[in-house]
């Protein structure tokens, strides 16, 4: 017990005292999953309105696949993204395997099936709601996504914080494509591991108590612009 | 009702109904219906629910296809009618903006430049006696405002015929008589109104001619003052006592 209140203790010292490796982790760690979070939201949410408002054969199995995507366990995704960025892969020519570029690709790949799926799911409800409004108003295929896509930005907020959410708590995509390699590529929840398996308690605990914080301060600040917003808007 | 201030030249009506039949869902909602619009009268479509008014409206806009029979916009501009309608659904969606922007939203779909749009918009808030509420949100009005705020959205694409669904069905005394004046303007404004109803009054103040549908069929079609004091079928005489049609 008594070691444990020690770890607790060292581990607030390196949050309030700013520890550079520390900070180093969460910089890299934030930057890693905000980037991901771009390119899957720019595939994930009109992929995702695609869907919702296409109707075309094979649409069923194409909704179960994406909702499959959502499950995606993140070591299968990180080794399917090693293999095409391993020097012998696909891409491996690129040069970015074990790089903080490799951490970004693995996570937009874990994320965008996830941020299709929802935003399909938002959308196609909006659908139901606004379709033959849009008709009427004589909006085309494209111009009605788009302001589906705006009608439902109050939901999709909430999907983009579960993309970002996804990203930033894995562990697998990034230890497999990014090696956790001191300096280069440790984000919080590989350090975490690797530090646990160390007996590093109070780092570990430190980087755990900061991922924590920085989720529920990410959902916090998301809650309260959607509410700004939303009174800005009434 | 005022007799429309000018006439469309070179416009897409008469709208002409053949035979028009009508499945959705296995359900036959319109059954051979044959019937011609043209400019002018302010025609309102009644019956009990369930007797295909929505649906003729529907096909009429063209949010629902015909399963047989024929829909032709005979005008001289007919390849523009998709362009020159407007419909107020039953329970219409007013988009997550102010209420400006919405009746801006089918001006900008159209394409129209942004100076002409402003210009536009502030007319319709205008005469719809909507300017004071141009800066709300539009879904945080009444009903009653956001009826008139759909109204006034399909007025401003200035259509040559404008679809009405029950247009009042949700509203308080107060509020139908304010939506009837918009409708009343519009009107006026050369804009032909083609509505469904099932209030007799909203009917008998605003209708130049009734068309009585039921079971999906048109049983009668006749000039309004004709059709309050004799209708011509046995279910228009029915339908007036507030009998329920078999």
């Amino acid at each position: 017990m008594a070691e444990l209140v020690d770890a607790f203790r060292s581990a607030f010292g390196l949050i309030v005292g700013l520890d550079p490796d520390l900070l180093e982790i969460v910089f890299l760690s934030l930057r890693v999953s905000l980037l991901a979070l771009v390119p899957a939201i720019l595939i994930g949410v009109p992929l995702g309105a695609s869907v919702a408002i296409a109707r075309f054969p094979g649409r069923r199995p194409l909704v179960a696949l994406l909702n499959l995507g959502m499950a995606l366990p993140p070591v299968v995704v990180g080794l399917l993204v090693y293999l095409v960025l391993s020097r012998s892969g696909p891409l491996g020519r690129l040069g970015l395997l074990f790089t903080p570029s490799a951490l970004v690709v693995g996570q937009t790949v874990l994320v965008t099936p996830l941020v299709a799926a929802l935003s399909r799911q938002v959308l196609e409800d909006h659908w139901t709601e606004y379709r033959e409004t849009l008709r009427s108003l004589g909006a085309r295929r494209g111009r009605a996504v788009a302001t589906l896509i705006f009608e439902a930005r109050h939901s999709l907020g909430t999907v983009l914080l579960a993309g970002f959410g996804r990203a930033i708590t894995e562990v697998g995509v990034a230890i497999i494509v990014g090696g956790n390699i001191n300096h280069v590529t440790r984000i919080m929840t590989t350090a975490i591991a690797l530090q646990t398996s160390r007996g590093d308690l109070p780092l570990a605990l430190g980087l755990g108590i900061v991922l924590l914080a920085v989720s529920l301060a990410v959902n916090a600040l998301a809650l309260l612009a959607q509410e700004a917003v939303r009174r800005a808007e009434a | 009702m005022p007799r429309p201030e000018r006439a469309p030249p070179g416009g897409i009506l008469p709208l002409r109904l053949e035979n028009l039949v009508v499945e959705l869902a296995g359900t036959r909602a319109l059954s051979g219906v044959s019937v011609e619009l043209s400019a002018g009268p302010c025609s309102v479509i009644v019956g009990p629910n369930g007797g295909g008014k929505s649906t003729l409206l529907r096909v009429y806009h063209g949010l629902v296809p015909a399963s047989s029979g024929r829909v032709r916009w005979c005008g001289p501009a007919a390849a523009e009618a998709p362009r020159r309608q407007a419909m107020v659904l039953q329970r219409p969606v007013l988009l997550r903006r102010r209420v400006a922007a919405n009746v801006a939203y089918p001006l900008r779909v159209r394409g129209v430049p942004a100076d002409a749009r402003r210009a536009r918009v502030a007319a319709i808030l205008e005469q719809a006696k909507l300017l004071p509420l141009a800066r709300r949100a539009a879904r945080s009005l009444s009903v009653g405002e956001q009826q008139r705020v759909a109204l006034a959205r399909a007025w401003a694409v200035e259509p040559e015929v404008l679809w009405l669904d029950e247009p009042a069905s949700a509203l308080d005394p107060g509020a139908t008589r304010a939506l009837e004046e918009t409708i009343r303007r519009i009107r006026a404004s050369g804009t032909k109104i083609a509505m469904t109803t099932h209030d007799l009054g909203q009917a008998r103040r605003l209708a130049d001619e009734i068309l009585l549908l039921h079971h999906g069929q048109l049983l009668e079609r006749t000039p309004s003052d004709e059709f309050f004091e004799r209708p011509r079928s046995e279910e228009g005489r029915a339908f007036l006592k507030g009998e329920l049609l078999a």
